[in-house]
């Protein structure tokens, strides 16, 4: 029992929303609209109020299974469909489906008349059939402004439209009414008044000839929103809106790390190359080799199977392709297996809070996991260096909430670079500098780590080649002038390389010396050895003559003693001693 | 509830207009018996009796009961009468207190400051100008 009354309490505390469907809308308004109760949204003319209202339908039928009508006094059914059908939407379908219904509402004033007292329960009458015939729970009201150049009795139109926003409240229908702005008001004929739970006021501005579309609720009883003005776009899937700057710093830190497809440049970075979701600063004069070291890491990324996502700001599609081919880098294969996109477009294509909003809707639809900005100074042009710079800021927070390891390479000019990227440096985790080196009429490029934050990295300046198989990183020269890089390099790894050269030869001619010398007493010992055989073999030939004479005179000597029967065992005795000095003799 | 009234042909008509041997045709829409109904239907009754005599259709359409035929013509507000015939549909809107107004809507009589008797039913938008 209390438990229920709890959750009763609840759920009155919190209003019920009814969700748009809409990108980035249902996040700024804490989940959509106010349920069951009329929206009003405003905004001048071609700000995309009709197609924010027919995409809240669309989307209420396609994503939440809410029926829904829309009664428009503006276009013709017809109209309305093929307009929202570049964008996606096909109107018919749903139509015929009966789940949605569109009501075109034509008040001619040039065929009526008007005498005497009337009210609009003709279009209540409409409305409600509408809805009925189908279970709506979902209204689009568009434009009903229209009906005061219609109808000359304004008195009644502004009590009939008030009974009209109460009636919509009755029928506990989300409602959208949409008005055209007015002078000094939200809408020419005040809506505002009567639709009091939720106003949306949508914005297209253009300063400095960059055109921007901005959303921002100007008020929504009964519940947090977010206040500020949200950039949205307008493209083939319809509205996107952008809620940017509620970003929080609250990102997680990975600890993988992620290849940049350098050996070198990862064993400087410590190892196993940059933390995943980390934001890279590429910075260097032109022409150090920015674009290549980036589309390095694009390659590495692709290699590994991640997509990659790189935004090109001075160079086409084709162009980079080509490019990077030339130090081998093959591109075109990622892009056919779909790991690799590029968005190239100038940067004064449109205004800043626009790039932004394309950053955000290219990255939530690619889901990259490495993307590539390539260059971020010239941003600058599409806006004041102050209004680039938070919305740099604003790229790299939203990168690192998605994630993404995000690779920006920067353009400076001469001077000390890091004075050039003092603004957005703080919030960049890992900075590589490239450099020209400039030496003995050659220019040569090198590379070195700025910073890299969390990481054991090198603070050694590397040289840096770009060859047909990639970027190569050496070892400089640090010699009494300086350093040393290009054929300078060259010509010091030749002297090293002769010194060591010359080193080795004479250790071989020493071994060589050493053998011959051991030859020649191997030689001698061999003489030595020969002579010593041969006396020994004639020492054994005459004692095996000295043997055999003995022998002979033995037998003789028995032969004798036999003859003369002298004792036997005392002669036996005496030769068996003898045999045995002579053995010992000869070892 | 439909009601349909025709009335029978008392009196010749001396005006212009109804030479021609077609039939008005006129559609009141109205929203139940609200007192502006009922006073619009009374004010186009003594007005067609008055001035088309015997040569006009007057249907009611109640919208209570038949909320999908508002769409046809196009009904906004309540009550509105609807010149079906003769061509071109013309719409008045209220309750026809204004017996003046009512027929330079139903193009009976010409817009101000032209005279009485001339009525141009062909070219409706140049007469009212």
């Amino acid at each position: 029992m209390s438990k229920a009354a709890t959750d009763n309490d609840r759920k009155n505390r919190s209003l019920p929303k009814a969700a748009t469907g809409i990108q980035g809308l249902d996040e700024i308004t804490g989940g959509g609209l106010p349920r069951g109760r009329p929206t009003l949204v405003c905004g001048g003319p071609g700000s995309g109020k009709t197609l924010l209202a027919t995409q809240f339908l669309v989307r209420g039928v396609t994503e939440f299974g809410e029926h829904g009508v829309f009664m428009t006094f503006e276009e013709t059914a017809r109209d309305l469909a093929r307009n929202v059908r570049s964008l996606g939407i096909d109107l018919e379908k749903l139509v015929g489906q009966n789940k949605l219904l569109v009501d075109y509402v034509n008040v001619e004033p040039s065929e009526i008349e008007e005498t005497g007292e009337y009210d609009l329960e003709g279009l209540f009458i409409r409305l409600g059939h509408a809805i009925d015939s189908i279970g709506a729970r979902r209204v689009v009201l568009d434009t009903i402004e229209t009906l005061f150049g219609g109808l000359d009795n304004a008195a009644v139109l502004r009590s009939e439209l008030r009974r009209l926003f109460r009636w919509l409240k009755d029928k506990e229908v989300t409602a959208i009414v949409t008005g055209e702005r007015g002078d000094g008001m939200l809408t020419r004929h005040g809506l505002e008044e009567y639709v009091s739970d939720c106003v949306i006021v949508l914005d297209h501005r253009v300063t400095e000839q960059l055109s921007t579309r901005r959303l921002r609720i100007v008020k929504y009883r009964g519940s947090l929103h977010g206040t500020n003005e949200y950039p949205f776009l307008i493209d083939e899937n319809g509205i996107s809106v952008l809620p940017i700057t509620s970003i929080a710093l609250r990102q997680k830190a990975s600890d993988e790390r992620v290849s940049t497809g350098i050996p070198r440049l990862d064993a400087m970075l410590g190892g196993p190359g940059l933390y995943r979701g980390s934001s890279v600063l590429i910075a260097g004069t032109a022409g150090t080799g920015k674009t290549s070291l980036a589309a390095h890491i694009a390659d590495a990324a692709c290699r590994r199977g991640e997509r990659c996502l790189y935004f090109s700001f001075e160079e086409s599609e084709s162009q980079l392709v080509r490019n990077m081919r030339s130090i081998g880098l093959n591109l075109a294969s990622w892009l056919k297996r779909n790991l690799l996109r590029f968005h190239a477009t100038r940067p004064t294509a449109y205004g800043l809070e626009v790039h932004l909003a394309t950053f955000h809707k290219l990255v939530s639809d690619f889901q990259p996991r490495v993307v590539i900005v390539d260059p971020i100074t010239t941003f600058t042009n599409a806006g004041t260096s102050a209004q680039a710079e938070s919305m740099l800021m604003r790229l790299i927070d939203f990168f690192k909430s998605q994630q993404i390891t995000a690779v920006f390479t920067s353009l400076t000019h001469g001077g000390n670079p890091e004075h050039n990227q003092a603004r957005i440096s703080s919030i960049i985790d890992t900075w590589l500098l490239l450099l020209d080196i400039e030496l003995a009429g050659e220019r040569n490029r090198g590379m070195y780590i700025l910073k890299s934050r969390g990481m054991a990295h090198s603070n050694q300046t590397r040289e840096f080649l770009l060859t047909d198989h990639g970027i190569e990183l050496k070892d400089v020269y640090l010699g009494p002038e300086g350093v040393l890089t290009g054929s300078m390099r060259l010509a010091q790894e030749m002297c090293d390389k002769s010194a060591v050269l010359s080193r080795q030869q004479q250790i071989e001619r020493r071994q060589r010396e050493l053998d011959r010398k051991r030859q020649a007493l191997e030689s001698q010992i061999a003489a030595q050895r020969a002579q010593f055989e041969a006396e020994e073999d004639e020492l054994k030939l005459l004692v095996d003559q000295e043997r055999t004479a003995a022998d002979v005179v033995h037998r003789d000597r028995e032969e004798m003693s036999r003859s003369r029967k002298t004792d036997q065992p005392g002669k036996a005795r005496g030769s068996r001693s003898r045999r045995t000095t002579l053995k010992g003799g000869r070892r | 509830m439909k009601r349909e009234r025709s009335e029978p042909q008392t009196l010749k008509s001396l005006s212009t207009a109804a030479a021609a041997s077609d039939v008005w045709q006129l559609r009141l829409y109205v929203a139940g018996k609200t007192a502006k109904s009922v006073a619009a239907f009374e004010n186009l009754k003594r007005l067609c009796e008055k001035h088309l005599p015997g040569k006009y259709r007057i249907e009611v359409v109640d919208l209570l009961v038949h909320p999908q035929l508002a769409k046809g013509d196009q009904i906004v507000a309540i009550p509105t009468l609807v010149r079906k015939l003769p061509p071109p549909i013309r719409k008045v809107i209220g309750d026809l207190s204004n017996v003046e107004r009512t027929l330079v809507g139903l193009q009976l009589r010409p817009a101000k400051g032209e005279s009485d008797k001339t009525i141009d039913r062909r070219e409706p938008g140049r007469a009212r100008l």
